[in-house]
């Protein structure tokens, strides 16, 4: 795995004396990660990079997974689905199996590095046996603006009981008795879905894939999710094919394991039966590189979701230097300054629009293009994440402070 | 030439600064809300929503000077409010309790004798922040005018802006860190005026560097000539 030095090239000696600089404060200082997944979702593909970035500035930083049965799982994806704003039917039983495993995982557990630091809501009981000796955070990857108030009611008092909580974007948040910092999600600029290709990389791939360049490529990656509205994509293709010449590229993670997934990919393969200029491919999950040369060989990306999270595939599609076209929902106004570091849309004539502008002006296509890889150079890299990080510990030991001088 | 130059008895230690933005979970969907709140706001709140210093300087990206502004023509669709917002010199005031009453009075000008108030649509509301600063210090410092102008070249853009910028935000009021020094541990009061004199705003960062370094190296030369 790269180390920090690697990332000099790319982000500049002065962030990373930066860096060197904070971890001075931290040296020695225990930070213990805890999330529910090893492999697999953001926050695992986050804290794989982040542990040894931390542990090579000093800190002594470690990360434990929780361990839950089939029912804690099913309980916590509801409590997912109804923190997001969802009707979901939570019962009684839910909220016991998730209490019993935390306490269960409480048993097998030491929770006593100098800062303990929670991801996302199924760990988050775990703050109920704390001690008064360590600092803990809560780390919130998703939305929680507008929750089902019965499932908001039962996790509030948890969340509270922390020093502080982390939001990725204002909108996410609620209003809440401890200080809640603002701290973007990142993506690693060095790791097989974002590192430079050589164009005989990227070539390979699209050889292999059988994905034909004759044409300037669009492309949306993403799951076959309704939300990412794929049909929503081909209908404004559609509408902007008669005067533009290209071929639309639908690609994203496969459908197998996943019922609604597999039907929305069939109902897009029989939408898009009769144009041969749009291409409907799968891939499996762990297609990192395949992803990374699609992107780079688009002319336009697009990311036309209904709904969104942090929205992160369009910061890896504008580290690619690639005009983006993007729903204003979620994270992406914070990715994407509309008409200077790509387009932001709120519909599918939009989408049209959009597309044959950019199209056809590959110049402003490119202007864009490069100045959204400036703002995710500065924004949403993992050096920039990583001094958030350090920064937010700097600032458990001087709480309510606006000036710290170290 | 060591044996005229002056030398201090406190050195000028290099510091940079780094910011932790965090939440306040207020938010507004009308002028009158963002006048109302802001009026009582922590003053770390107006100095996240008025720092230029990233967006402005250091990427040349030319966007009004405060996020009020933005979020009034853009959200509100207020341009000529946004305008007026827009044209507040943030530089020119030597505490964020002066910048704040300005854009009090803006906004306050602005609602009176207005009946009806726009309303940002759902999901478009201001949200306020507020801004941590963390300064912290660097490995360099310097003694004289050659190990300061050594330094100056080194020090990142982060730490210019602490000295230059934000330093006229504290005692002494309106007066820059280098200036300062300079002209107290220095006795170089000529030089301390021409750094005191340059226009913050029209330069980069970059920009101020050099021309800081190019009156240092003026400055040398000419004690170099008077020693020989």
């Amino acid at each position: 795995m790269p180390q920090l030095d690697a990332y000099r090239d790319i982000v500049g000696g002065q962030t990373l004396e930066e860096l060197y600089l904070l971890a001075r404060y931290l040296k020695g200082k225990s930070v213990q990660h805890v999330n529910s997944t090893a492999v697999g979702g953001g926050v695992a593909e986050i804290l794989n990079r982040m542990i040894p970035l931390l542990r090579e500035l000093g800190l002594d930083a470690t990360w434990d997974v929780i361990k839950g049965g089939e029912a804690f799982y099913a309980a916590t994806k509801r409590f997912h689905n109804a923190l997001h704003g969802d009707a979901q039917e939570v019962t009684a039983q839910d909220y016991q199996a998730y209490e019993e495993t935390l306490a269960e995982n409480l048993a097998h557990m030491r929770l006593d590095a100098e800062i303990v630091f929670i991801h996302d809501p199924q760990p988050a009981a775990l703050v109920s046996r704390r001690t008064r000796n360590n600092r803990w955070i809560w780390r919130c990857h998703i939305d929680v603006s507008q929750p089902r108030r019965q499932v908001w009611d039962f996790f509030r008092p948890y969340v509270e009981q922390y020093d502080a909580c982390v939001f990725s974007a204002p909108a996410f948040a609620q209003q809440l008795s401890i200080p809640q910092a603002l701290i973007a999600p990142s993506i690693d600029p060095l790791s097989d879905k974002n590192r430079e290709l050589s164009r005989k990389e990227v070539t390979a791939v699209l050889d292999r894939l059988k994905i034909p360049t004759d044409k300037p490529l669009v492309t949306q990656v993403s799951r076959f999710d309704r939300l990412k509205d794929p049909l929503g994509v081909i209908e404004a293709f559609q509408m902007a094919k008669p005067h533009i010449n290209a071929r639309l590229l639908l690609v994203g993670g496969s459908a197998d394991d996943d019922p609604e997934g597999a039907q929305v990919l069939a109902e897009v393969r029989q939408r898009a039966h009769d144009d041969p200029d749009i291409l409907v491919l799968p891939l499996p999950p762990t297609s990192h590189l395949e992803i990374n040369a699609i992107q780079r060989a688009s002319s336009v990306i697009l990311q036309k979701s209904l709904k969104e999270g942090f929205g992160l595939t369009v910061a890896e599609a504008l580290w690619k230097g690639k005009p983006v076209i993007a729903s204003a929902v979620g994270g992406i106004p914070l990715q994407i300054t509309h008409k200077h570091s790509g387009i932001l849309i709120h519909s599918i004539d939009g989408a049209a629009y959009w597309l044959r502008q950019l199209l056809n002006d590959p110049a402003y296509a490119n202007r864009l293009g490069k100045n959204g890889r400036e703002h995710i150079r500065q924004n949403f890299l993992l050096t920039r994440h990583l001094r958030d990080y350090m920064l937010l510990f700097l600032s458990l030991d001087h709480p309510g402070a606006d000036w710290i001088h170290l | 030439m060591s044996a005229v130059m002056p030398r201090a008895r406190e050195p000028f230690r290099f510091f940079t600064r780094c910011c932790l933005t965090m939440m306040t979970g207020v938010k507004a969907r009308t002028l009158r809300e963002l006048t109302d709140y802001l009026k009582t706001a922590p003053e770390a709140v107006v100095y996240q929503h008025t720092d230029r210093f990233l967006r402005q300087h250091q990427y040349l990206v030319p966007e009004p000077s405060n996020d009020f502004a933005y979020w009034v023509t853009h959200m509100l669709q207020d341009e000529p409010l946004g305008e007026q917002l827009a044209a507040i010199d943030t530089i020119r005031f030597h505490s964020l309790h002066e910048l704040r009453r300005q854009l009090v009075t803006v906004m306050e000008s602005h609602l009176n004798g207005k009946k009806e108030l726009s309303q940002a649509p759902a999901g478009k509301e201001f949200h306020f922040l507020s801004a941590v600063r963390f300064s912290v210090p660097t490995r360099y410092q310097a003694y004289d005018l050659v190990q300061f102008g050594r330094c100056l070249q080194q020090v990142s853009i982060a730490s210019l802006y602490l000295h230059l910028f934000e330093a006229r935000l504290r005692t002494p009021l309106g007066i820059n860190d280098f200036s300062h020094w300079l002209e107290t541990e220095l006795r170089e009061k000529v030089l301390a005026e021409q750094v005191a004199g340059l226009d913050l705003y029209t330069h980069t960062m970059e920009s101020l560097r050099a021309k800081v370094t190019g009156l240092i190296e003026t400055r040398l030369h000419e004690l170099s000539h008077a020693a020989t």
